[in-house]
């Protein structure tokens, strides 16, 4: 066993600690977004995959890293893009998301105003077509 | 020198950049600058791989990028989010698929010749990749449907499974004696990729959350095996991230049903309990009108919505909300009651009902909202059955007797939104169904629900 196996133990046992102190303090509310992004950040793979790609260390070592390297970078773009979509999605009550249309504000006239104080939840009675949120 | 001084800095500053982009998943409000900043780390360090001594060609980097980036755009913009749980399946299939090529190009162009620590590392990424690459098929194609849900199991297929995996591990040590056995090496990998199938295949959709999240922590682990065989600090520290979470949600996921890890992978679900029958015979469901329970929760104070992988199927969490607020419009208050293991992976409700543009702060955890129950005037389950079963508490020869269940039944009473009296997945009797304050509203969740919107209003 060489010395930088030893460093990489350590590296590997250390970021398990962190990553677990981190994961834990993570709500089930975002347990889908914390499985996507940390799918897509192990993807990180793709660095090696590019070397190999890129090496020109024989043909077969090449066409298999120039796989890799496109499965990588799927996860990658796919991975952060969903992460980034679902993250859009969760919001607070009384804000709107940015991809929601703006059904609080436009409900002048609905009848019977939210008087349990639940503003926010107050949309149009009428007309309000379910978001066509992709 | 200079140059391997940058190229290790960029990965440093994107392990870094990961460690506080997943920080950030513990706020929701600060959730997406976080994964941002993630994602600004994994740029960082492709451009710092880019310039790294061993590489001469950049045809091929580039081609791949570009075919990568052109299948994960669609990927990750344009699925729904009704089929999330099957597109987190395959992207850990590309993840592994990537973690397994770059193993097997390692062998190959060593041709052999590496030493046992090195060859421990090759070992593991292949193992971990390849029963990643086909377990998340197998789950994807259970997911989308395409395979059936049900355990597919066959007398003796533990012990078949077990035979297979001690052969494979016996490959692996001896591999790490004897590196140089190209053709073992690569019965290793087809035999890993048996494995993948052969352990998904037997195991129910509905205990899919713990899957997923397994093969999530398995594809974590195969990035750090990479990175200890190519010497990679980074990917030891990403995959470390990845392996981590996976592995914490499964277990999770297994306590929220009140079963080991062992259970889940090898119990499958076959048999229907005997006791099963019994339940249900002599007992009739109460059925309803959309007209009647409009007026329950119409005139209702509280309600608490229970939402299943039946209103995931119905796809009808836009309708869920439209009631919520026709309910909330009226005066009543309206909480979502979310069960860990509800839907088909980690979190698979709050997604849908965050599309649905419900507020996060109206989601509730199982403990937090179980004492709610008692106060509540009507509680609405659309679609779930299994996590809101009191034969969980109280019958100690249902199958799942011992997992915490949502307390739906302690509610003053009950409307539950089902296609038909078919028992859930797991094939047990549900007795909330039977209990009086009990009513049952049949059909299609969506149709129900767009029926009830319309009657509250006009109430």
């Amino acid at each position: 066993m060489e010395i930088t196996t030893i460093t990489e133990l350590y590296v590997f046992v250390l970021a398990g600690f962190v990553g677990y102190q981190v994961i834990t303090r993570v709500p089930p509310l975002l347990h889908t977004p914390l499985m996507s992004a940390t799918n897509a950040i192990s993807a990180i793979s793709v660095v090696g995959a590019m070397v190999i790609a890129g090496a020109h260390y024989n043909r077969v070592s090449t066409i298999l890293g120039f796989i890799a390297v496109a499965s990588a970078t799927v996860n990658v773009v796919g991975g952060f893009l969903i992460t980034d979509r679902m993250l859009r999605m969760f919001r607070p009550a009384g804000r709107g998301g940015s991809e929601a249309p703006a059904e609080i504000t436009a409900a002048p006239g609905t009848p019977v105003a939210a008087s349990a104080g639940t503003a926010a939840s107050a949309a149009p009675a009428a007309g309000s077509a379910s978001p066509t949120a992709r | 020198m200079a140059r391997t001084i940058f190229i290790e800095t960029t990965y440093l500053v994107a392990s870094v950049l990961f460690i506080l982009g997943l920080r950030s998943l513990t706020r929701p409000e600060k959730a997406r600058r976080g994964m941002q900043m993630a994602a600004a780390g994994m740029v960082f360090a492709i451009i710092g791989t880019l310039i790294n001594h061993e590489i001469v060609d950049y045809h091929w980097i580039v081609l791949g990028i570009a075919v990568g980036a052109l299948i994960g755009y669609p990927l990750g913009m344009w699925v729904p989010m009704t089929a999330m749980p099957q597109q987190v399946a395959i992207s850990h299939m590309f993840g592994a698929l990537a973690a397994t090529l770059v193993g097997v190009a390692e062998y190959y162009t060593a041709s052999g010749m590496v030493g046992p620590g090195r060859m421990t590392a090759l070992g593991f990424e292949t193992l971990f990749g390849a029963l990643t690459i086909t377990g998340s098929l197998m789950a994807a194609g259970k997911l989308q449907e395409v395979l059936p849900g049900r355990p597919l199991t066959f007398r003796g297929q533990n012990v078949v499974n077990i035979a297979l995996f001690a052969l494979t591990v016996g490959i692996f040590f001896y591999l790490i004696g004897h590196p140089g056995n190209a053709t073992l090496f690569y019965v290793m990998l087809a035999l890993s990729l048996a494995i993948g199938v052969c352990m998904v295949l037997p195991i129910g959709a509905a205990d899919m959350p713990v899957v997923v999240s397994l093969l999530n922590s398995y594809a974590g682990l195969a990035s750090v095996a990479t990175g200890f065989a190519i010497g990679n600090n980074v990917l030891i520290i990403a995959g470390a991230l990845d392996g981590g979470s996976g592995f914490l949600l499964s277990v999770l996921m297994s306590k929220a049903m009140n079963r080991s890890f062992g259970n889940v992978l090898f119990g499958a679900f076959g048999t229907p309990a005997a006791g099963a029958a019994k339940t249900s015979a002599g007992l009739t469901a109460r059925s309803i009108s959309a007209e009647d329970a409009a007026l329950q929760l119409a005139y209702a104070s509280l309600v608490v919505i229970v939402p299943g992988y039946g209103m995931a199927v119905a796809q009808s969490q836009h309708q869920v909300r439209e009631l919520a607020e026709q309910i909330e419009a009226r005066g009543g208050t309206v909480k979502y009651a979310i069960h860990p293991v509800a839907g088909r992976m980690p979190g698979h409700m709050n997604v849908l009902l965050a599309e649905a543009n419900v507020p996060y702060d109206r989601l509730y955890d199982m403990d937090e909202i179980n004492p709610e129950f008692e106060r509540a005037d009507v509680a609405l389950v659309i679609g779930a059955n299994d996590v809101v079963n009191p034969a969980a508490r109280s019958d100690p020869s249902s199958p799942i007797y011992g997992m915490p269940i949502l307390n739906a039944d302690k509610a003053r009473s009950v409307i539950v939104l089902k296609r038909s009296m078919n028992p859930g997945f797991a094939g047990i009797e549900n007795e909330l169904f039977f209990k009086t304050g009990t009513s049952m509203l049949f059909g299609d969740a969506k149709a129900s629900l767009t029926k009830l919107i319309t009657e509250v209003k006009s109430v």
